[in-house]
C-alpha cells in the first residue's frame, strides 16, 4: 500500500529534527518524522555505569546497535578498519528519539558574536577552510531565546562579561552550587577570571509541567529518571505529535533521497523495522541526521542529475568534519571536593574563548560532571601506576578529593577531515556506510595547551596539591559534537546549503542540524543546533505560506 | 537471572561453576586480578567478584574477547612455567607481580604468546578488572558495593539528593508559546 503523501519528511528526531518537526507541524504542514532508533525512556536505560553515552565498555545504550551499523575509519597513517558504534573511533552520537539530547550533559551555550566571523576576526588560517558564517549572532539571537524558553534553560550568565548581548534572561535560576563550585568560584575571582553559572537545559525548578532536577550523580550520559533534563524528546517532539499533524516512525532507516527528472526532491526511500522498503513522498525533505549521517545520506542519494550525491556538485558534502578537541586539567586536593550533588558541572569561564595572543579562537572552561568510579580509574597523576596497591590507594585517597576543569577547543575546519561513503562496506540494510578520515588542525593543539594551562592554574589557585593536564590527540574529531559537513554559505562553490539551510541547487531539500555549522564554537553546540532549527523552520514556514 | 540467561549463549556446560572459564583458567585469572587490585584494608578484586564479572561478560557483551582470554590465560601459564617452572597461581606474590610487569612492558617470553601479545592481554586484564571492581554490582562484580564504599560514595546509591529546599524557589513563569 502506498504511503500517503505529506508536506514534509524530517529525517532524524534529534536536537535539530525534533524542533523542525514541531515548528512545521504546528504551522499546519503534515509531517512524517523518521527516526532510525527507538523511543527510549529512563526505564529502558536504567542507570548503567558501564553502558551509557559516556562509558560504552558494555555497549551503546542510546543506539545505534553494534550488530548492524558498522563504519570504516581511516587513521592518520592511512590504515583502515571497520568499527562498531561502541568503539570511540566510530565517533558516535546517538540514535534514538531525542538523539543526543536524551543523555547529554545539557550545557546550553550561545555562541559569541566573534564565533560567527572568525575569518574576519583572525584572517585566513593556513591548512584550514576557516570562513565566516553567512549569518550573524544577531540573526540567531531571537531563536536562541526561543530555544532557551521553549526547551527550558536554567543558569545565570549575567556575570559572563564576554557573552553576546541577550534580550531576555534565562527562564530558570541556576541550581544551588555544589562544593566544587564553591571552591572554584573564589579561586577564579582571585585570578581575575569571570566565573558564572553554566546555562543548562535542565529544570532547576518545575518548568513546562515537569519536575526539577533531583541532583543525582547519574546525569551526563544517562536519561533522566525524573524528566528534569530537557531534550527534544520531552519538549518539541511531544508538541509536534500533539498538533495532530506529525507522525513519528521509529526504527526507520532512510536509504536515499528520491528526486524527479528535474532534480527536485520527491521524497525518501526507507526501511522499516521488518525491514520492508517504503517510499514516502513529500513536498519537501529535511535532513537532520547529524554531521556524519546527514552527509552519508546526501552522498548515498545519487541520480542522473547528482551522480556524486545530492547537493555535492562541488565536492563539499562531508568535508570540514569538526567536533571538539577536549582539554583541561585535573587537580588533587588534601580536602574533600566531592559532595555527590549532581550534575556536577556548574561553573564556567569564557575568559579564553577569544583574544589569546598568537592563537585563533579558544574555548570555555568548566568544572567536570560527576565522575562515576570506573571513569575515575584513568585519572592518574604523574607517577601513579595503572594497577596494584598504589593505584588502589590513589583511588581511595583521591576519588572525593579531586576536581577536573575541562573545555572544548574551537576547532579549525580542515577540508581533508571528512565523511565519505565506503565503496565496499555496507550496513545490515545494504546501505554504504560512513567512511571517516582526516586529522585536526595544528592550531587546535596550541589552543589546547593554552586552555589546559589555564585550567591547571585555576585548580592550583583553588588549592590543588598535584595537577596535570589532558591534551587531545591530533586525529579526526567528530563524536557527540560532530558538525560542519554540509557547510552553510552564500557561495554554492564553497558550501552545501544557503543561509536558510536549503541545499543550493535543490529548492525543496534542507539540511538542518550541526552539519551546517561553518565553525563549531568553543562550546557545546546543542543550543546553536536548536536555534538554527527554529530559525530555518521559521523561514521555511514563511516561504511555504507564500507559495 | 542474567547469569542463567547468559549461560545459554554457547558457553561451557554445567560441569563446573563458570560460564566460559575452566576451573584452572579461573584460578589463574583470580591470581592475576588479585595482583591488579590486591586486598589491603579493603577487599581485593577476587573477593569483590571480578572473576565472575569477566566470566559473565565473556558470555555477554564481551564475547568477542573469548579467544583473547583463552589464549591469554594459557600464555600466562606458559610464561610462568618458562620463567619459574610452576603455574601462575601458586607463585609468590613478588613473582606474580614480576611477570605481570613483564607483560605490561611487552617483555614476557615471546614464545608463550603466539596469538596475542602479552602487552595487549595485559591491557584487557586491567580494563576488565577495573570494570568488575569499580563497576555497578549488577554486572557481577563489586560485591556489596565494596569499592564504592571504599571510595566513600553511598551504597546502595541514593537516587537524588535534595540537600536544598528548592521548594522555596519560586517557579519560573510559564513559557510564552
Amino acid at each position: 500500500m502506498a504511503l500517503k503523501h505529506v508536506n514534509a519528511v524530517v529525517i532524524g528526531a534529534g536536537a535539530g529534527g525534533g524542533i523542525v518537526a514541531k515548528e512545521l507541524a504546528t504551522a499546519g504542514l503534515s509531517v512524517v518524522l523518521l527516526e532510525r532508533g527507538q523511543w527510549n525512556t529512563p526505564f529502558d536505560d536504567r542507570k548503567d555505569d558501564l553502558r551509557n553515552q559516556r562509558t560504552t565498555v558494555l555497549g551503546n545504550a542510546f543506539g545505534p546497535d553494534d550488530e548492524r551499523n558498522p563504519r570504516v575509519v581511516v587513521d592518520e597513517d592511512g590504515r583502515e578498519r571497520i568499527v562498531k558504534p561502541s568503539d570511540g573511533a566510530y565517533n558516535n552520537n546517538a540514535a534514538c528519539v531525542g538523539g543526543g539530547t536524551v543523555s547529554y550533559g545539557a550545557m546550553a551555550w550561545r555562541l559569541m558574536e566573534k564565533d560567527f566571523c572568525l575569518r574576519s576576526t583572525y584572517g585566513t588560517v593556513e591548512g584550514s577552510t576557516l570562513d565566516d558564517w553567512p549569518i550573524s549572532y544577531r540573526d540567531l539571537e531571537p531563536y536562541y531565546e526561543k530555544a532557551e524558553w521553549e526547551v527550558g534553560v536554567s543558569g545565570d550568565d549575567s556575570n559572563n562579561i564576554f557573552k553576546a548581548p541577550r534580550k531576555r534572561p534565562l527562564p530558570m535560576p541556576p541550581l544551588p552550587p555544589n562544593r566544587e563550585y564553591q571552591i572554584l568560584k573564589p579561586a577564579a575571582q582571585r585570578l581575575g577570571f569571570h566565573p558564572f553559572d553554566i546555562p543548562m537545559l535542565r529544570n532547576s525548578v518545575p518548568y513546562n509541567g515537569r519536575a526539577a532536577c533531583m541532583r543525582c550523580r547519574w546525569c551526563v550520559g544517562f536519561a533522566c529518571e525524573v524528566d528534569a533534563k530537557n531534550g527534544t524528546q520531552n519538549t518539541a517532539i511531544p508538541k509536534a505529535l500533539a498538533s495532530g499533524n506529525c507522525e513519528l516512525r521509529t526504527d526507520c532507516i532512510v536509504k536515499e533521497i528520491l528526486t524527479d527528472a528535474q532534480g527536485r526532491v520527491r521524497g525518501v526511500a526507507y526501511f522499516d523495522s521488518k525491514p520492508h522498503l517504503h517510499e514516502q513522498t513529500a513536498d519537501l525533505v529535511v535532513v537532520s541526521g547529524s554531521a556524519n549521517e546527514s552527509a552519508r545520506l546526501l552522498l548515498n542519494s545519487k541520480s542522473r542529475m547528482f551522480p556524486n550525491g545530492i547537493g555535492n556538485r562541488h565536492d563539499w558534502v562531508g568535508r570540514n568534519l569538526q567536533g571538539h578537541a577536549y582539554t583541561g586539567a585535573v587537580g588533587l586536593f588534601d580536602f574533600e571536593c566531592y559532595d555527590d550533588l549532581g550534575p556536577g558541572a556548574g561553573i564556567a569561564i569564557c575568559d579564553f574563548n577569544h583574544g589569546n595572543k598568537g592563537l585563533v579562537g579558544g574555548g570555555m572552561l568548566a568544572n567536570e560532571f560527576i565522575r562515576l568510579p570506573y571513569q575515575f580509574v584513568g585519572w592518574r597523576g604523574p607517577g601513579v601506576p595503572r594497577w596494584g596497591r598504589a593505584h588502589k590507594q590513589h583511588m581511595r585517597q583521591f576519588y572525593r578529593r579531586s576536581m577536573g576543569v575541562m573545555g572544548p577547543v574551537q576547532e579549525m575546519p580542515v577540508f581533508e577531515s571528512r565523511v565519505q561513503v565506503d565503496p565496499s562496506v555496507k550496513d545490515y540494510w545494504g546501505i554504504p556506510v560512513v567512511r571517516l578520515s582526516g586529522h585536526r588542525h595544528p592550531n587546535d593543539q596550541l589552543v589546547a595547551k593554552l586552555l589546559s594551562s589555564k585550567a591547571e592554574l585555576w585548580l592550583k589557585e583553588a588549592g590543588a596539591k598535584t595537577t596535570w593536564t589532558f591534551l587531545p590527540g591530533t586525529g579526526l574529531s567528530g563524536g557527540q559534537h560532530q558538525a560542519g559537513t554540509c557547510r552553510m554559505g552564500n557561495d554554492p562553490q564553497t558550501s552545501v546549503v544557503d543561509k536558510f539551510c536549503r541545499v543550493h541547487d535543490v529548492d525543496n531539500l534542507y539540511v538542518i542540524d550541526g552539519s551546517v555549522h561553518v565553525t563549531n564554537g568553543g562550546f557545546n553546540p546543542v543550543l546553536t543546533i536548536m536555534a538554527i532549527a527554529y530559525y530555518a523552520s521559521d523561514n521555511l514556514v514563511k516561504l511555504w505560506r507564500k507559495s | 537471572m542474567a547469569a542463567a540467561a547468559a549461560s545459554g549463549v554457547g558457553c561451557a556446560g554445567a560441569k563446573h561453576p563458570w560460564r566460559f572459564l575452566t576451573v584452572d583458567e579461573a584460578r589463574t585469572l583470580a591470581a592475576i586480578c588479585d595482583q591488579i587490585i590486591p586486598e589491603d584494608e579493603d577487599p581485593g578484586a577476587v573477593w569483590a567478584g571480578v572473576v565472575n564479572y569477566i566470566d559473565r561478560q565473556l558470555c555477554g557483551p564481551l564475547e568477542g574477547l573469548r579467544d583473547a582470554y583463552r589464549n591469554g590465560i594459557a600464555a600466562v601459564e606458559s610464561s610462568s612455567r618458562t620463567l619459574y617452572g610452576v603455574a601462575f597461581a601458586p607463585l609468590a606474590a613478588a613473582q606474580q607481580v614480576e611477570l605481570l610487569t613483564l607483560m605490561e612492558q611487552g617483555r614476557a617470553p615471546a614464545e608463550s604468546w603466539p596469538q596475542i601479545s602479552s602487552h595487549e592481554f595485559f591491557n584487557l586484564l586491567i580494563d576488565q578488572t577495573m570494570q568488575g571492581f569499580y563497576g555497578d554490582p549488577r554486572h557481577g562484580g563489586n560485591r556489596d558495593g565494596v569499592s564504592w564504599k571504599m571510595l566513600g560514595i553511598p551504597y546502595p546509591p541514593i537516587r537524588g539528593r535534595l540537600h536544598f529546599d528548592i521548594g522555596n524557589i519560586k517557579p519560573a513563569p510559564p513559557t510564552t508559546t
